[in-house]
């Protein structure tokens, strides 16, 4: 084992105990601790909105700022795809 | 690359207008029940990547060019965000659901957990947008990495 | 600790993408660890949202004063999966252009120093 491998394997063993120690101590599981956000568009979803569905109202409503960032992001890829294959026309 | 035998490609044919619309549906029923744009988007282009291993890539750069799939992905990102502009004209602020509670096209606020089309907003019409965006886009990344790994290219 | 499960999941998720990214010689194979990763940690954003008892938060055909889970979890996870997807994409370009160019997917024959 020459000393590449032996740094790779200590960081994976920090790394592993650390992350095994923090979901031991995180709240046990189904009991959120916030959540008046959460309620509050339960609440009115179907007022404010006009949808029956939960996650299209958030997506596209309530937080579509995001969703424009998403579709950047898979424009940008395929974008970058494209030029990747492209062979100069002679 | 070459395509499959015949058997494959009449199932593929008979199949691939039963998924489409069923990517359709779910596209355009994403405000009733689980689904919407991303996740019938998915769905289609699926569908049109099982065409390509049935029949083969240089068939299909005979019909489609990818300059044609361009097009439709800018129609759907301008869409996506022409709305939200027009949100601005009509509600005050980006992304504003100008279109519910109104008598025009998707006006409607639904009554007592019953799903009814007529409802949501500016939330179908963005469903619509995003969805066409991303049948075209994941369609163009296959179709460009099937013609690329079968040419007899020469070194670089 | 069996309440904590689905953490302990997804903490064994992430350690066996980060040990495929640290060991393994091959491109393809360091490829599948990084979707590995990023299935653990999609994982992880959505087990954050669930009440015991509780429904899918759609309104189609439920009672309404019925316990329902969050929506907010399940929308930023559809994201992050669109994000993964793109990337994804992206590696899978490059290696097709780097074997073109070198012939070969081993990293010991790739680089220019030998270790």
């Amino acid at each position: 084992m020459n000393q590449r491998n032996m740094l790779a394997a200590a960081f994976l063993t920090i790394v592993g105990v650390f992350l095994i120690f923090s979901m031991l101590l995180m709240h046990p599981f189904g009991e959120p601790t916030s959540q008046a956000m959460d309620q509050y568009i339960i609440d009115n979803t179907v007022e404010e909105t006009g949808a029956n569905n939960g996650v299209t109202s958030v997506v596209f409503d309530y937080r579509g700022f995001d969703t424009l960032g998403e579709a950047t992001v898979l424009f940008t890829a395929v974008a970058s795809v494209v030029m990747i294959f492209r062979r100069l026309k002679k | 690359m070459k395509g499959m035998s015949t058997i494959v490609k009449t199932i593929a044919n008979i199949s691939f207008p039963l998924i489409t619309i069923y990517g359709l549906y779910v596209i355009a029923h994403g405000h009733l029940t689980p689904g919407g744009g991303f996740q019938g988007g998915a769905i289609v282009a699926t569908g049109l990547v099982m065409l390509i291993v049935a029949h083969g890539s240089d068939w299909m750069e005979e019909h489609i060019k990818e300059h044609d799939l361009s097009i439709f992905e800018s129609l759907g990102a301008l869409g996506f965000i022409g709305l939200a502009f027009l949100g601005i004209l009509m509600g005050g602020v980006f992304f504003s659901n100008f279109l519910v509670d109104t008598t025009m096209l998707f006006g409607g606020i639904p009554v007592d957990g019953a799903a009814n089309i007529n409802t949501g907003g500016t939330l179908p019409l963005m469903n619509f947008a995003v969805g066409l965006k991303v049948i075209a886009g994941l369609f163009a990344i296959v179709l460009v990495m099937a013609l690329a790994t079968s040419k007899k290219e020469e070194h670089l | 600790m069996i309440a904590n499960l689905p953490y302990l999941a997804v903490a064994g998720l992430i350690i066996i993408g980060l040990y495929t990214i640290l060991f393994k010689k091959n491109l393809i194979k360091i490829i599948i660890g990084i979707t590995i990763l990023e299935s653990g940690v999609n994982l992880f954003l959505i087990t954050l949202g669930y009440r015991m008892g509780s429904i899918a938060p759609i309104f189609t055909g439920n009672p309404s004063d019925a316990v329902m889970a969050y929506p907010v979890p399940q929308a930023l996870t559809l994201t992050s999966i669109v994000i993964g997807v793109a990337v994804l994409a992206l590696m899978l370009s490059l290696v097709i252009h780097l074997y073109r160019h070198h012939g070969s997917l081993h990293l010991s024959k790739l680089g220019g120093d030998d270790q």
